[in-house]
């Protein structure tokens, strides 16, 4: 698993840009399903046949299950390309400035940047729009000839293993595409069809997983994602949540209020399993849950989130038993029924 | 033509939910250039041209609706009180002759006179929520039987054309969309067309999302009036755009990150023809590109738009220039994507 965490969280991808990261997905699942799509806004939907039978839906018929992690990463877009040379940006999803300072970015091309500030007296005076780009170019035509208005850059930061721990920039979500794509490898057959999405555009508005939960119409769903940890010195987060702490299985965060019977199957499977878990309660922060929850006319949806530290910087830290937990847990509740 | 046009829809008045007057003149205009024209529950207006194919389907929206005021009732010395629709700066507001309800009864936005003022009511901003419109009345029966709660209150700007041509008049965002949009749909094309006049965009691109499902197009490009800051006081890295510059191509704002594959086809096909372009240089604001591209299953979006320097006020100034490149330049759009050269 280690390897695909390498690979997923060191590719190119910030919202709207997820072609690099989406092929990279893309040949780490396809052995494993039985029909692999990219649709309109470019989310990449791997479909594995049900087997219907025990276990399925009423009358037998397989159960349409929408899986959802997200592909994009935070980054930044360039608005201005003064006559030095300095690139000035915008933030793609919630980039903070204070993060940002001293930070090395790289574009889809190649080209990298470092981050410069103007002077500000005071730090909270620091904004976005104080902060500039400098690819190194020597002018504004040499810049125009390595980036353009509209290109967007991410951080370039690379994954290191703490033992059991691992850091690494766009954790937030590539953990939760690393746990699909592991459940595809070990799901020994599933009475649901299974429709694992990586969406697009989660960062700026959980827009890819509106459009393909509307497009494959499911009869449940089911969202991996990052959650926040209240565990690190002196926090002053109401969060519970914990690095270690096991599988969280969400009750509620601003885009959703999880149904008690979708959280209750998670708990009742993790128990049963003997898998380790914790309850989330987000207080800041949506989730593809809430897009796939609202569509149609409303589909049961619940989350599991695999807990991080540090989330949107560039040193995002997860425990590798964590992961285990919510692979496992997936792989348990899709390998019975699912009545919620 | 032009300009006759660009007049009459500047100063028709219509402010979100209020749309009937200007989709009434667009209709006029329309009739004869297009197949069939109809109007859904909420006031948008379709105007559908059949292309000899059947794909892709390109949808245009260009909102109807300008920010303004609401009438929410008078007081028993006669005045007006009205509550803002969309985002009206309030920096504008006071001092401005204002056109209220469906008779236009000239009105007055009154503040005190400087004379009276204590020195910190001058350097306070204005208070919206004790704004108020002066029509003349003695009374509360008087006032009554004048406007009701729920009548439209929007600038009296007349349009006119000025400098080297210059438009300037309320409304230009987003009746230069408007007009830009007539102006495509006089043309002929291969590929389907749909051009969407939608309403309550200024309060939440309302029209757009109903619109949106209804066609499910390909393609959404939506057609605006957009920020330009190119003026004293705004760095050059905040301007947004350019007066002058050409059509505005946007690449993100805050409800759309605008399909890269129609951003790169636009700037191919302008630097192809010779048509001047620039990109809308900022990610905030958001229209009705945003409800396209998540209508259904999704579509690819993007926004082009005419820079118009001090928009959400009672005087926006356009170059005319920008809008004849912007219709230019999405004619040869259709032609492109008719011929088959942009992959959907």
């Amino acid at each position: 698993m280690k390897e695909l965490i390498r690979d997923f969280t060191g590719a190119y991808g910030p919202s709207g840009r997820e072609d690099q990261v989406r092929e990279v997905i893309r040949r780490a699942v396809e052995p494993h399903c039985d029909r692999v799509t990219v649709d309109v806004l470019g989310n990449l939907i791997a479909f594995r046949k049900g087997q219907g039978g025990q276990g399925a839906a009423a009358g037998g018929e397989p159960l349409k299950v929408m899986l959802a992690a997200h592909m994009d990463e935070i980054g930044l877009i360039i608005t201005h390309i003064d006559e030095k040379g300095f690139l000035r940006f915008a933030n793609v999803g919630g980039v903070s400035p204070h993060v940002l300072i001293g930070q090395r970015m790289v574009f889809g091309n190649g080209v990298s940047g470092s981050i410069g500030t103007e002077r500000v007296d005071d730090i909270k005076q620091l904004a976005l729009d104080k902060l500039f780009l400098d690819i190194g170019a020597t002018g504004r035509e040499e810049a125009a000839g390595l980036v353009e208005i509209g290109d967007m850059a991410t951080y370039q930061r690379g994954l290191v293993e703490h033992g059991g721990r691992l850091s690494s920039k766009a954790m937030d979500d590539r953990i939760g595409c690393v746990v699909i794509a592991e459940v595809l490898r070990r799901l020994q057959g599933s009475p649901h069809d299974v429709y694992a999405v990586f969406t697009v555009q989660e960062e700026v508005g959980l827009r890819g997983a509106r459009t393909s939960a509307y497009g494959i119409d499911p009869g449940f769903g089911l969202a991996f994602d990052v959650c926040p940890v209240g565990d690190t010195p002196r926090s002053k987060s109401i969060l519970n949540t914990e690095l270690g702490g096991g599988a969280a299985i969400k009750a509620k965060d601003v885009s959703v209020v999880v149904p008690p019977a979708v959280k209750d199957l998670l708990v009742k499977t993790a128990k049963a399993n003997g898998i380790a878990y914790q309850m989330e309660v987000l207080p800041a922060g949506g989730t593809d849950t809430g897009a796939i929850q609202l569509t149609r006319s409303g589909v049961p949806a619940g989350c599991i989130s695999i807990p991080t530290r540090y989330v949107h910087t560039p040193v995002e830290m997860v425990d590798l038993a964590d992961v285990e937990a919510c692979v496992k847990l997936a792989v348990a509740v899709l390998g019975g029924p699912i009545e919620v | 033509m032009e300009l006759e046009q660009m007049k009459i829809l500047s100063e028709a008045r219509g402010v979100s939910g209020q749309e009937a007057a200007v989709r009434a003149y667009l209709r006029e205009q329309l009739e004869g250039h297009v197949g069939e024209l109809r109007s859904d529950t909420l006031g948008n207006l379709f105007a559908y041209k059949a292309g000899s194919l059947e794909r892709p389907v390109v949808m245009f929206a260009a909102h109807m609706d300008e920010v303004g005021f609401l009438v929410t009732g008078v007081d028993k010395e006669g005045m007006v009180h009205v509550a803002t629709v969309g985002g009206v700066d309030a920096g504008v507001i006071p001092s401005k002759a204002v056109k209220v309800g469906p008779k236009a009864l000239p009105g007055v936005i009154g503040t005190k006179a400087i004379h009276l003022q204590e020195p910190d009511e001058r350097t306070k901003p204005f208070d919206v929520k004790k704004l108020v419109v002066d029509i003349g009345a003695k009374n509360k029966d008087e006032a009554s039987k004048l406007v009701k709660p729920g009548d439209q209150v929007t600038f009296a700007t007349s349009f006119g054309e000025f400098g080297d041509g210059l438009w300037k008049g309320k409304a230009l965002d987003d009746r230069i969309g408007c007009a830009v949009l007539t102006e495509v749909l006089r043309g002929s094309y291969e590929v389907p067309v749909v051009g969407v006049f939608t309403v309550q965009e200024e309060i939440g691109t309302r029209g757009a999302a109903v619109a949106a499902y209804a066609v499910r197009p390909d393609i959404g490009v939506c057609l605006e009036g957009t920020v330009c800051a190119d003026i004293p006081g705004t760095e050059e890295d905040a301007e947004t755009t350019r007066l002058g510059s050409g059509p505005a191509i946007s690449v993100m704002d805050a409800g759309t990150i605008h399909h890269p594959v129609l951003v790169k086809h636009l700037v191919k096909l302008a630097k192809a023809n010779g048509i001047p372009y620039q990109y809308r240089r900022a990610i905030r604001g958001g229209n009705d590109a945003s409800r396209m591209s998540l209508a259904g299953a999704g579509a690819k979006a993007c926004a082009v738009s005419v820079p118009c320097r001090y928009i959400h006020s009672p005087v926006a100034v356009a170059s005319r220039k920008d809008f004849e490149n912007t219709v230019k330049l999405l004619r040869v759009f259709l032609e492109s994507v008719g011929k088959g050269e942009l992959e959907i």
